[in-house]
Formats: structure tokens, sequence, C-alpha cells
């Protein structure tokens, strides 16, 4: 029974649907365009400069850290590229050249190679190059400071910093829908809601995140920040402004729908997603730091894999 | 290749496709020149092998090394017997391959008429268990067996496969008396008909309780039709057949009817055969007849590199010969051009929860394919519900990191298995 010809024999099943890491990065890379060209446009060629940075050096750092360590390189997947873009979009226009490369660095290797790379890092890798880098360098992520030689038509004052220093009556000085369509200080591709909700909208409905966490983050947001406001009106603002400015939105779609670090259940998505946003807001209102949502989502990305024990029980399971 | 949805926001199914235009164009093969039939054990040795090089075979003949075991085969030609050789098939399972030259004229075996005269579960086990469909009557043979329930199952299990609908069409008088002669040897309490949702209309007449599954796959599997269907759950330690429930596909049924109604063994069997461009061709050949005759007689090429499955795309095996016969449990052929076999990947999980939302038994695959890749078998089973595991591969189809989960979870309930039997021995 044997035949000339050599066939491929392998293991069921035979079919695939296509799906593949490359194209998550991809789509997710698409889908963080819109607010991409945004900062662009505020910030002009100091934002192309810093993203295009951001991404290349990011890219360049998993290359020498694969042939450092001897593993096959696999910067074809554009996971590497996608955390450079998120990592740019994060800074202010004028980051200087080097604190981009250390934060590529500190994204790249110590937030994800050093764990055993994709699919094995603990935390947010852009969420650990942020954190280390506003301990080590504050004024850097001092948007005013930072972005004090921009003359816009709008308030040029960071608005969570504002809230933070002034108190909660500063929350007059914007106007909503001035945030949303992104005139407001604040990282490159983090001030345009508009952008970010379109972007975020797309990879829901192509299901590439999850509703559950980023719906759960915003709402997590907005319950907190009402309970403070009503609290205390006059030292805290309302939920509005929160949620329009600083990472808020760009996290709630971006950052905490991380796939490795975040839960992959029904119950725990929800969790996750309202315990990140009681985090931020408990951090902005009531922390030493201005924003709240990089060490928020530290937060939960380390209590993930409890929230992920609570799981529906396997059918014909007995014990 | 069916590929995944422009939305991913629902939660994902993967739906059976109908089955219809596959069954309008049935193409009738020629009987074979030469056909090869496998029967299960061996190896043998030359001299206690019944059967000799040489030797006649009739048409309807039970190939079998001894009247008692229950492996036999049932010839579809009359010739002479040109090889016989040992065989390992999917699995590691031993069978010997008997391979028989067609003579001109057909001569039948007429062993099976006089026993065709009074149903009775002796007799058809030892006649119909190797028909198109393997009815497998042995089982009803054991002592305590304990089956009160039997589903003729008219769905087909794996995505792209006709082969039991086309039956249902084609064959549904037989079916009936199918029915009738099993109610009357198999001695159980229940019997129900399962059918495909689309098709429930029409079938009352069949002689028992008709009840339908789902479209989305897998629906029509023994475990999640006892669950859906006779809402029963079975627990993971346990079969089917250990909660008192056989299954039994509709052409296996249909093979049955007509072997009382006509006093002579079927040996055609429906194939679907999928090709590589993913057209359905419907096929009615005999047992025993080569898949490179099939492939040949359908126009399909078979080039160096291409994959031959047996079953269906998401449980079937792959095949290392177009010399493999059609036996009575080849319900689809399916052909795999170079180019589009999927690849697998050594990528590690990255956690993005596909495989959590498609699971229809609801095994957390993310952490369970931890263990497996770490060869942690025990923990697998005990904590991530490894045996709860229903085979339908429907993970492994949507891993966006490409990991062989299924193939992993098979692994690893062998080696369970294995290391289970061993320690049993030790005792």
């Amino acid at each position: 029974m044997i035949s000339q010809k050599k066939l491929i024999v392998s293991h069921a099943p035979f079919l695939h649907n296509g799906s593949s890491i490359t194209e998550r990065s991809y789509h997710t890379m698409f889908a963080l365009l819109p607010a991409t060209l945004v900062g662009i446009y505020f910030y002009g060629l100091a934002a192309v400069s810093v993203v295009a940075l951001s991404i290349s050096s990011a890219m360049i750092w998993e290359l020498l850290f694969k042939r450092v360590a001897r593993r096959p390189v696999t910067i074809g997947d554009g996971n590497t590229a996608l955390i450079g873009l998120i990592f740019g979009l994060l800074l202010p226009a004028t980051m200087p050249w080097w604190v981009v490369i250390i934060g590529t660095f500190l994204a790249v290797v110590i937030g994800r190679e050093i764990f055993g790379g994709i699919g094995a890092n603990p935390f947010n890798p852009i969420m650990v190059a942020i954190a280390i880098l506003i301990v080590s360098y504050p004024l850097k992520f001092n948007f005013d400071d930072m972005l004090t030689n921009y003359d816009f038509h709008f308030t040029i004052l960071y608005p969570l910093g504002a809230l933070k220093h002034f108190g909660a009556e500063q929350a007059a000085n914007y106007n909503l829908l001035d945030l949303f369509l992104g005139k407001q200080v604040g990282g490159i591709g983090a001030t345009c809601g508009l952008a970010l909700v379109a972007g975020g909208l797309y990879l829901i409905l192509r299901g590439f995140i999850r509703w559950e966490i980023a719906l759960s983050f915003l709402i997590g947001i907005t319950v907190t920040a009402e309970c403070f406001h009503l609290a205390n009106s006059a030292r805290f603002a309302g939920p509005m402004i929160h949620l329009l400015s600083g990472y808020t939105l760009i996290a709630a779609f971006f950052l905490t729908t991380e796939d490795t670090t975040s839960p992959v259940n029904k119950v725990p998505m929800f969790l996750y997603g309202i315990i990140g946003g009681v985090m931020t807001i408990l951090i902005r209102n009531i922390g030493d730091y201005v924003d709240g949502v990089v060490f928020a989502i530290l937060f939960i990305n380390c209590i993930n894999p409890l929230l992920d024990k609570i799981r529906p029980k396997a059918i014909g399971k007995v014990a | 290749m069916k590929g995944k949805s422009f939305f991913g926001l629902i939660k994902p199914r993967v739906v059976y496709p109908p089955a219809s235009n596959a069954q309008s164009n049935l193409k009738q093969m020629a009987p074979p020149g030469r056909a090869t039939f496998l029967i299960r054990g061996g190896p043998l040795k030359q001299e206690q092998s019944p059967f000799h090089k040489d030797a006649a075979v009739k048409t309807g003949q039970k190939l079998a090394f001894d009247p008692e075991a229950s492996g036999y085969a049932v010839s579809s030609i009359s010739g002479t017997i040109s090889d016989i050789s040992p065989f390992i098939g999917d699995g590691g399972v031993n069978f010997t391959s008997i391979t028989v030259d067609a003579s001109k004229e057909t001569v039948r075996d007429d062993a099976w008429e006089a026993a065709a005269e009074t149903p009775a579960l002796e007799t058809a086990a030892a006649f119909l268990d190797a028909l198109p469909g393997a009815p497998d009557l042995s089982k009803f043979l054991k002592p305590d067996h304990g089956i009160h329930t039997l589903v003729v199952l008219c769905a087909d299990k794996d995505l792209l496969v006709g082969t039991q609908q086309q039956v249902l069409t084609a064959r549904s008088e037989a079916l009936k008396s199918g029915i009738r002669i099993l109610k009357q040897i198999a001695g159980v309490e229940h019997l129900f008909v399962v059918l495909p949702k689309d098709r429930i209309q029409g079938y009352g007449s069949l002689g028992a309780e008709v009840r339908a599954v789902e479209q989305s796959y897998p629906s029509a599997f023994p475990r999640l039709v006892m669950k859906d269907v006779l809402d029963t759950v079975v627990p993971e330690e346990k079969t089917v057949e250990e909660m008192g429930v056989a299954f039994i596909s509709a052409e296996a049924a249909a093979s049955i009817g007509t072997a009382y109604d006509t006093k002579t063994l079927p040996t055609a069997k429906y194939v679907t055969v999928i090709g590589k461009n993913g057209n359905r061709t419907m096929v009615e050949a005999d047992l025993g007849t080569p898949i490179r005759s099939i492939l040949s007689a359908l126009g399909e090429s078979l080039n160096e590199k291409d994959r031959l499955i047996l079953g269906g795309p998401m449980t079937g095996s792959a095949i290392y010969s177009d010399m493999y016969p059609v036996c009575p449990d080849t319900d689809a052929i399916m052909l795999q051009d170079q180019a589009d076999i999927a690849m697998i990947s050594d990528y590690p999980c990255i956690n993005c929860g596909e495989c959590i939302r498609i699971c229809p038994v609801n095994i957390p695959i993310n952490l369970l394919v931890r263990f497996l890749e770490a060869g942690s078998y025990d923990d697998a089973a005990m904590l991530y519900d490894l045996h709860s595991c229903v085979d339908c591969g429907l993970c492994s189809y949507v891993c966006v990191s490409k990991i062989p989960i299924l193939q992993y979870i098979r692994l690893a309930k062998h080696e369970l298995k294995r290391t289970q039997a061993a320690e049993a021995t030790n005792d």
C-alpha cells in the first residue's frame, strides 16, 4: 500500500480560519492611524520624529535581543512595531530622543523579552516602560512643561494637572467637545477622543479587542469619578473630564485590552476593567500622580491571573 | 477553506454547510479491479493465517481470521487473494490488509441468505458489523452492556461531509427497515433518530422518535447530542456507552435494513469527496475501492506534498498513501493542495481567548495548553478539564498563534491512558 507520491501527513484539524498575530498587530496599528494623524496635525514634525524613532528603535531592540539570545527573529509579526507605536503616542511631542530609546528598550526588552517574549509578559510592556520613565524622569512627563513652546488656540494646560493642582473648578475652563476633538495638551496620540473611539470601535467590531474590557474600564472611571464628585464637588471634578483627558481613552481601547495581560472569561473581563477604572480615579484623585492610568493598569495586570480563575465549569467535569 | 468572519463581536459559530448541492450529483464508481480490505488484528504469522494467496473469494464473503473474532471484512467483489500484509493504521492500530483481484464473473456468497430469514442479534453481529457505516452490533452481545437507548445519527459529525444526509435522502426506505430491525434485535428501551435541524420536516415516518440537533459544529458529536438532545451530561471519565446510550450512523442502519430486505450484504458506500477547490461530490463506491481510483474517476489530481485526508476537515486523519481503500467508516475523503495546507507554528499562546469563546464544553484552553506544552498531563487532567474535551478541533481552528492544540490534547490523553495502563499492570 505504498504510494510513489510523498503526501503531507499531520494532525487534525486541517483547516484554520486564517487569523494570525501579524493580522492582529497590523489591524491594531491601522486603528491607531487616526489618532496618530491627529497628533501629527497638532504637533507637526516633532510628533513624526518621536513616533518614527519609537517604532524603529523598538524593532531594533527586538532584533538585537533576539540575536543575542539566539532566538528566532519574529519581528515580522508586528507586535514590536505596535508596542513602539503605542509607546510613541503616549509621549509628549518634544520628548528627547534618548528618552524614547531608553523607553523602547524598557518596553521591548525589560517589559517583554526577558519574560520569554510575546505571550509571556506579566505586565503590559508599554506600561512598564512608561512607569519606569515617569518615576525616573518626572519632568519629561509634565506635559505643560514639555509643550510650553507650542502656541495653540486652546487652553494650554494639561487638564488632569490643572484638576490636581487647582481644584475642580478648573474643569469649567475646558469645553468637553474640544477635549473630545483633541484640542488639549497631552501625549501625541492620546488626546483626540474621536479618533481613539473610532479606532477602538473598529477593533471591537472586528473582534480584535474585547468590548467587555473597554466598556467596563470606562464604566469604572465614570462611576468612581461621579462618587468622588458627589462627595466633594469642590475638590473633585465630574467624570466627563476624566473620560476625555489624560490616557483614559487610549488605555480603554489599546492598553487594558492587550491580549497577554488581560483575562479571557466574561466575568473576569468585567472585573478587570472596572477595577482598572476605579484604580485610575483613586490615583488621580487622592494619589500622588497626575494620571493614574499607568499604575492602575500595572495593578490590574498583577491581579489578572487571579481574576481569570473565575471561569465556567467544563461540561462533564464532576469535581 | 472557511475563513474568519469579518465581524468578531458576536460569539463565534461554525456552521455545518448544507449538504444539498453535493447530493444532486451522485457519482457511481465502477466496481474496482482490485480491492483491499483491512481487518483489525494481526500481524499474523503465515501458518496462522486462514487465508492464503490465490484463494478464491466470493462477493459478500466474510473475511475473518477467526469466526469468533469481532474484526472482519466483507468482500465487495469476487476474485482471488493476491496479497496479505500487515498494515498499521491511524493511532498505531494493527490491521491486516487483504488484496483481492477481481475475476470476470461474480459469485455471490450465500452464507447470509439463510441467516437473514429470522432477524437475530447473534447472526447480525456475525455478518453485518463490517457493512458500510460500520454498525458494530457486537457491543450488544457483551453481557451487562447496560445500553438502554440507541441513537440513529442522521447528521454528519464533521464539517463539509454530507454522507449521512445522503443516506437520509436516498435510502430512507432502507433506513426505515433498518430502524425496525434494530428495534427488534438490539433490545433497547428507546430508539431516537437525530436529524439536523433544517431537515427535521418529513421524517416522522421513520418509525422512531425524531429529534433535532443544531446546525452549529460540533452539535452532532455524541457527547453533545447527549447533552442537548437527551438532556444527560456525560461525566468526563465515562463514555456515552457507559451511560447506556449507543450511537449508530444512518448509513449503518440503512445497511442493516438492506441486508434483511434483499437478503444480500450491501457493499456500496456513500463517500463525500471534498476536492482541492472545496467542491463536494457524493460518490457511491464499493468497499475496498482504492482511493486513487475514485480520485482519478473524478479528475482530481494528487501531487507530491499534497494532503489526503480520510474523514472531514476537523476530525479526519491524514494518510500517506492513495492506495488506501474505502473502509466501512470512510465517510469522506478530502484533498488539500500543498498551498492550502494550514501551517502550525511554535508561537506561544498570546492569551487572546478565541479558543475559550468557541469551545463547546467550556475548557480553559489558554491555561490547559500551557500545561500540555510543559508535559504536565496530570495537572492538565485534574485542574484544567482535559478529559472533558470532545476532540472537535475548534480551538486549533481559531488559534491566532496556530498552536496545534488538538494534537497536544490527543497526545496528553494518549499518554495518560498509557501510564494508567502501565500502573494498572504494576499493581
